[in-house]
């Protein structure tokens, strides 16, 4: 098989299986902040075994999200090594930064979370939780510079010519806030929150369904209530951004996420529906010139589209239009939801409502959808360039890798992915089921 | 050999310090894991766990910021090395996240079954992964073959010769010495009494593979050795080596585990400075057609970037090493298993 396809489908695999644990660690790491707050402020047991119910969750999730993370470094390197030398003096220097300024923050004072509580004082402990949530916040910054660069490069300028050349650094700033940097960060914040919230909303659903630990999960909720409804509306207003951002910066993407194809013509946008790239024809339920009047107030706006790019520059238009649509849709649903919540707990019923409940317990799927349907969109539309407008995916790759070593590593990594999942589900059901009480059962000494 | 202390010579320091960090630190990690299944009874096995459960992911940071650090500052390093050891970086990979999650998993279920599984796999994947960083250090040392592109052209099987196996023998029995003395510090009883007999035997094995090396070194890779020959004040750097390695088992004697401890980081960073100032200005060598090596210079990012590089390590570094000691601070002392532990 080809080496570009096997060496994408790796990538975007283990980028993907990665991305199933920042999210949460960001989001849930606010919460704790926020749970352990409460504690410093009131006093209230409760919200200490509430702090260390969620603490162990916390740490089980940090866990994968540590033994995936490192792949993701390593593999620009040995699978797209043409790639890191084009883009190694710009953006080398922000995973560096990454190690430097976050990693060692999270996982030093991840101790002091997880194993600290006899050991420091409860001020202490604390401090050493917002420590950790800010550096799980500012990993994603330094990360998120790097993606942002390749996708709206900036402040750089180009050495050497052919195979031999590369992106050179000439104005820090500038590469750090390349034009979609503050868009993607505040967008992929949100999206952390938004995980994080519903996270704590399912399993506390959970909980009320059936009968269990019912102020324990009283108060979770109470508290995952405002970050979600802040999450998800701030989540629409920022998506919005990232796509006005678009018309300047990537208009063959934002043409793709709408299927629209003329030259240049006024745009509507599209509730659904389906692309026809050879017909070069969109078909669906569509708000005619809403795309225009986002761009220009105007609902006559002229969009650029895609057959003013020759074909070969341009993204598969059908799979990104609906991956793009499903991760809006899931944004509206979950505002709604975020609505409901609040309202239900103003009303006071929204803890009668069982059909409610469930539906809160498996909301929690749908930011995780939405977080990995954003990225493929945004990725995938980037094709096929692998840094926008200068290098081309197909050639990106590592000349000295054989298709057969990157099959025998994509099966390998299939695998134990899979494996890692299963027992990732297996684990947190346990914890879910055992449930805060797990406390009293770890000083009798049953279990660990 | 020239020697001028410019950007590039200075980043080629800092790499250094940041993987010498790596192999101090998470090098005790790996030889805790190695030596996991010579512990019998579940509540030693926790300990042992414990013993690192706090600082190993800490410690494992340091191996992410040192690739950073070689991807912005020698990007083609990075390229040439992490693509040319394709399968043994993917083998690398695969044995630090079984690593992780065994650490991590291990405790969490009571079945006998379940902790038998992940007990293996930490001490599969720790030998696994010690071994082949050691094989990566002996090729680069050994020299690769590289065309003039700076790309990769033997095969992963060509990188197993002896020479290479004979540093990742090496590297395993330096981590299992340096474990050894670590769980001597953080045991007490009867654990710590067979721990302290664990020392003894790992540090003669070490140094029969040390010395072997040398002697392989000194006979068939002279090109590492040609710059302390040029500069004989370094032979301090193998003598203080010795001295550090011979003071070991007299701190140990002496139930001064603290200070072994410092010994046996000592002789880890004067190895790796050995290693350093034996590949200066090269990073990689090309073997046989020399002249496609990458040094300092032709695998460096541009002069502004290092320099940004440089303000980020100076306003990052200090940082690191005050939160790293107080972790270390705070958990100081023997294990004790409690509600939180692993
Ligand atoms: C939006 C946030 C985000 C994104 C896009 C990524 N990561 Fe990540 N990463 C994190 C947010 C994060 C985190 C929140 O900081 C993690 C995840 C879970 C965790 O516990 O820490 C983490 C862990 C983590 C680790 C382990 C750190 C340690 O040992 O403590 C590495 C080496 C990476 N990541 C590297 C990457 C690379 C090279 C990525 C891109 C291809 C990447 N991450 C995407
Ligand atoms: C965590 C969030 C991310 C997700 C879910 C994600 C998703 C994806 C997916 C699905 C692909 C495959 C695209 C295709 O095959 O067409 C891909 C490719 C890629 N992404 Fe990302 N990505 C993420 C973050 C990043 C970041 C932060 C960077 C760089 C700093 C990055 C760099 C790349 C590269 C180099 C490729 C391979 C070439 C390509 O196919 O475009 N990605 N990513
Ligand atoms: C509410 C309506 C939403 C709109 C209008 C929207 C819009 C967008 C746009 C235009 C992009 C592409 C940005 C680019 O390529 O430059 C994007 C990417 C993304 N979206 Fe959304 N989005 C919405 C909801 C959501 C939700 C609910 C989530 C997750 C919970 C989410 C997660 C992401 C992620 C992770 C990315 C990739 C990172 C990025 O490029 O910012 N989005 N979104």
């Amino acid at each position: 098989m080809d080496l570009e396809l096997l060496s994408r489908v790796q990538f975007g695999l283990t980028i993907a299986f990665h991305y199933i644990f920042p999210p949460l660690s960001i989001g849930l790491g606010l919460i704790l902040v926020i749970m352990e707050g409460m504690y410093m402020k009131t006093g209230d047991r409760l919200y200490h075994n509430m702090t260390r119910f969620w603490v162990k969750i916390f740490g089980l999730i940090f866990a994968l999200g540590v033994a995936s993370g490192i792949v993701m470094e390593f593999q620009f390197g040995t699978n797209w090594a043409t790639y890191s030398r084009f883009v190694g003096d710009v953006f080398g220097s922000a995973l560096a930064a990454e190690g430097v300024f976050a990693f060692f923050l999270e996982s030093g004072f991840l101790a002091i979370l997880l194993f600290g509580w006899d050991k420091v004082k409860p001020r202490t402990h604390f401090i050493s939780t917002i420590l950790v949530a800010f550096g799980a916040h500012f990993s994603a910054i330094w990360i998120v510079v790097a993606n942002s660069w390749q996708q709206t490069p900036a402040g750089h300028h180009i050495v050497g010519v052919g195979d031999a050349a590369r992106a050179e650094i000439v104005d820090f700033w500038q590469v750090v806030f390349s034009p979609s940097f503050l868009d993607r960060i505040s967008h992929v914040y949100m999206g952390a929150w938004q995980a994080g919230a519903f996270f704590v909303l399912s399993v506390s659903a959970f909980y009320i369904l059936r009968k269990k630990h019912l102020d324990f999960a009283r108060a979770s909720i109470k508290i995952a209530i405002p970050v979600a409804l802040v999450a998800s509306l701030l989540q629409l207003a920022t998506g919005h951004s990232s796509a006005e951002t678009l018309v300047e910066t990537q208009p063959a993407k934002l043409a793709a996420f709408e299927g629209h194809y003329a030259v240049s013509a006024p745009a509507g946008m599209y509730l659904f529906g389906w692309v026809n790239e050879e017909d070069e024809k969109t078909i669906g339920l569509q708000i005619p010139g809403l795309l225009s009047f986002m761009i220009g107030l105007d609902a006559d706006t002229p969009v650029t589209g895609l057959k003013a790019f020759p074909s070969e520059d341009r993204p598969p238009v059908n799979l990104v239009f609906q991956s793009y649509h499903i991760m809006v849709g899931i944004g509206m649903i979950l505002i709604l939801l975020a609505l409901f919540n609040a309202y239900g707990w103003w009303r006071k019923w929204l803890f009668e409502k069982r059909w409610y409940l469930k539906i809160l317990i498996i909301a929690v799927l749908l930011p995780q959808l939405a977080n990995q349907l954003g990225w493929f969109s945004a990725e995938v539309g980037r094709q096929p360039w692998i840094v926008y407008g200068l290098l081309r995916t197909s050639d990106a790759l590592s000349v000295s890798v054989g298709s057969g070593q990157v099959i025998t590593s994509l099966i390998l990594f299939s695998l134990i992915y899979l494996l890692l999942f299963a027992l990732f589900i297996y684990l947190l059901n346990e914890k879910i089921q055992h449930g805060p009480e797990i406390e009293a059962a770890i000083q009798e000494g049953h279990m660990a | 050999m020239n020697f001028t202390l410019d950007l590039n010579t200075v980043w080629f320091g800092l790499v250094g310090v940041l993987f010498t960090g790596y192999a101090i630190l998470d090098g005790f990690d790996l030889g805790i894991g190695a030596l996991h299944l010579f512990t019998k009874s579940d509540t030693d096995r926790r300990v042992m766990i414990n013993a690192i459960g706090p600082v190993w992911d800490g410690n494992e940071v340091w191996l992410v910021t040192g690739g950073g650090a070689l991807f912005a500052a020698f990007p083609e390093v990075y390229a040439t090395s992490f693509s040319g050891f394709y399968m043994a970086m993917m083998l690398l990979l695969f044995g630090l996240i079984f690593r992780a999650v065994a650490i991590d998993f291990r405790s969490k279920q009571p079945m006998r079954w379940w902790r038998q599984f992940w007990d293996v796999s930490f001490s599969v994947s720790s030998i696994v992964s010690s071994l082949l960083i050691g094989v990566a250090l002996g090729n680069i040392a050994w020299g690769i073959p590289l065309n003039e592109e700076f790309e990769f052209v033997g095969s992963f099987w060509g990188l197993l010769h002896p020479y290479a196996l004979l540093v990742g023998v090496t590297t395993v029995a330096l981590f299992m010495m340096h474990g050894a003395i670590y769980a001597v510090m953080k045991t007490d009883g009867d654990l710590q009494a067979r721990v302290r007999g664990w020392v003894n035997n790992t540090i003669i094995i070490f140094v029969i593979c040390y010395v072997m090396t040398t002697l392989v070194t000194l006979i068939y890779v002279p090109h590492m050795t040609a710059n302390l020959k040029a500069f004989p004040v370094l032979f301090i750097i193998p003598i203080l080596n010795a001295l550090a390695i011979a003071n070991i088992p007299r701190e140990i004697h002496h139930e001064r585990e603290f200070r072994a401890f410092l010994s046996s980081c000592a002789s880890m960073a004067a190895l790796l400075a050995l290693f350093g100032i034996g590949m200066y200005p090269n990073m990689i060598l090309s073997r046989p057609m020399v002249d496609y090596s990458l040094t300092i210079y032709n695998a460096a990012s541009s002069a502004k970037t290092l320099n940004i590089m440089l303000i980020i390590a100076l306003l990052g570094m200090p940082l690191v090493i005050a939160y790293t000691i107080s972790i270390y601070w705070i958990f100081r002392g023997k294990v004790k298993l409690d509600a939180s532990s692993y």
